[in-house]
């Protein structure tokens, strides 16, 4: 069961979206963010949603991966919705008990719930489509001119990388924890939320110490490796910023124009 | 300079607690090793092997004492990447010695860490993937492969880095017999066909059979050594020392305990076949 937990949500693919360079993949989502928030008509984002809708199409993601990234912000929409429902004052269009619905709540709600959706989507888009890897590699790089005033690009990077390179392992190594304490009785099934949080000391305890060792022993062997920090170090791989990423880049802005001119 | 690497009478302790009294790790090691050499050193736990395999990287420096790898004395600071480099090390645990999470990538880690140019580190990854027959799983995740196949990309991110010697310590203490012999086939070809030298510090006998020389450490001493033959005729010493010998060593040893007339030095399978069939 703890084996079906997948680190991000990489879909391996090789459509434009997947091959466009990480660095750019970054940075589109990020005016895509930056204009969800600029956009204030629902014209606006009719136009989001007709983009988004292309940019899925050619990503060839299928939709129900889309819709299952939406699924664990359930919850933060309906609140979301009702809140603001509720608490904008403003023409009152319905009553339940002590509260009541305004005109422009409803409208804010609405307006709210569509901006967090596509935020989620338009995110899901680039790390459906970009693999962890390329992500990290993408973040140190585009952070590197930061270095200058105190960013510790290389250290963030390196940092992601130990944690990706080791989640699958600690994953295994728990499952054999959980297997030893069950072979010599322990329960992790039964008893009511707090006894089975209290079952899990037992798993976390040697998992700690034994993350610990294993820290240890990595840095050992990558000193010995002649590992000693992002200085003078050099990378297999390199990147390009061909015709395709402008071509992004270039769609990403038209867009841009576009639905701020939809602004009212 | 002939020697791959000099330790000369060196001495090293540690605390394991704070409290505790000092533990003698290594008292008074004396060891040449040629370059090309393919040298076993074997002992039980707490013989000061470890110990000593990583005084070679400049793990840790001697108390008293020098090592010199490649003509370079360990305690000279300004020389500690290029002698990381000339002496690799791979460690037991192979999953505690990969860092990146794609294969080629990691076998890179080394070459990058010493700035080489991006075109040339590629060539190196590919040659070294080829060396150790891994280059078909470049792309793969390191946490899918068997321990032999890790150990072997572990072996691969040294060989990246062209060292002139490697030392691997215990490398197949974690795997299964057919991982093990991957290992160990692999590292025979890297001493045979690439001239590396091969410090292998093992508790499997067996893996010692081939080498040139086995060196053989008890509480932080060198007992005895020599070639395999001469030192697996001493079956008693190492007896006494908690170690085991070749299975058909001791047999053969045990055979001659009971009266029957054959060599003393025999350590492989077909040795004592020869033996046996000339006895009739």
């Amino acid at each position: 069961m703890i084996k079906d937990i997948t680190i991000g949500q990489y879909l391996p693919g090789d459509s434009v979206v997947h091959r466009l360079d990480p660095r750019i993949k970054i940075i589109l989502s990020t005016i895509y963010v930056i204009d969800l928030f600029l956009i204030n008509s629902f014209l606006g984002y009719l136009y989001v949603a007709i983009f988004t809708a292309l940019v899925i199409l050619i990503s060839k993601i299928p939709f129900k991966y889309i819709f299952k990234s939406l699924k664990p912000i359930l919850w933060i929409l309906i609140f979301t919705g009702v809140l603001n429902a509720f608490l904008t004052p403003g023409n009152v269009v319905a009553k339940v008990g002590p509260f009541s619905v305004t005109d422009k709540g409803l409208y804010l709600a609405a307006f709210m719930v569509i901006r967090i959706i596509f935020l989620i989507v338009g995110t899901s888009v680039l790390t459906l489509t970009t693999s962890p890897i390329a992500l990290t590699d993408g973040i140190e790089l585009l952070l590197n001119p930061f270095k200058k005033i105190g960013v510790p690009a290389h250290e963030l990077a390196m940092m992601m990388t130990i944690a990706l390179r080791f989640i699958p392992t600690l994953i295994d190594e728990t499952d054999k924890i959980i297997k030893a304490q069950k072979a010599r009785g322990a329960d992790f099934e039964s008893g009511n939320i707090i006894n089975r949080a209290k079952n899990l000391i037992p798993i976390l305890v040697p998992l700690f110490i034994n993350s610990f060792r294993r820290a240890d022993e990595l840095a050992l062997a990558m000193e010995a490796r002649c590992y000693r920090g992002g200085e003078g170090r050099t990378r297999m791989k390199q990147f390009n910023i061909n015709k395709n990423d402008y071509l992004a880049l270039t769609v990403m802005l038209l867009f841009v124009v576009i639905s701020i001119l939809s602004r009212r | 300079m002939e020697y791959m690497v000099e330790v000369n009478n060196v001495y090293y302790s540690y605390r394991k607690h704070e409290q505790d009294k000092e533990h003698l790790a290594l008292c008074g090691v004396n060891l040449k090793v040629k370059k090309g050499e393919f040298v076993v050193v074997i002992g039980h736990n707490g013989s000061g092997k470890s110990t000593l395999s990583k005084h070679i990287n400049a793990i840790y420096l001697p108390k008293e004492g020098d090592i010199f790898v490649n003509g370079m004395n360990t305690r000279d600071i300004s020389k500690l990447w290029e002698i990381r480099q000339t002496a690799g090390m791979v460690f037991q645990n192979p999953d505690n010695q990969i860092v990146a999470t794609i294969v080629e990538e990691d076998v890179a880690f080394g070459p990058e860490n010493m700035g080489i140019d991006p075109e040339e580190i590629k060539r190196r990854v590919d040659f070294a993937l080829r060396s150790v027959k891994m280059e078909e799983y470049a792309k793969h995740a390191p946490h899918l492969l068997s321990g032999g196949q890790k150990q072997r990309v572990a072996i691969a991110g040294i060989l990246a880095m062209k060292p002139k010697c490697i030392i691997l310590d215990e490398p197949t203490a974690m795997l299964d017999p057919s991982g093990r012999k991957e290992v160990i086939d692999t590292i025979k070809k890297l001493n045979k066909e690439e001239g590396i030298t091969i410090i292998l510090i093992t508790h499997f006998m067996e893996e010692a059979v081939d080498a040139d020389r086995v060196v053989v450490m008890d509480d932080g001493k060198i007992v005895t050594e020599g070639t395999p033959r001469e030192v697996f005729s001493k079956v008693e010493l190492l007896k006494d020392l908690g170690l085991d010998v070749p299975q058909v060593t001791e047999l053969a040893y045990e055979l001659r305990k009971s009266g029957l007339n054959i060599r003393q030095d025999i350590i492989t399978i077909d040795e004592l076949v020869e033996e046996l069939c000339r006895l009739r």
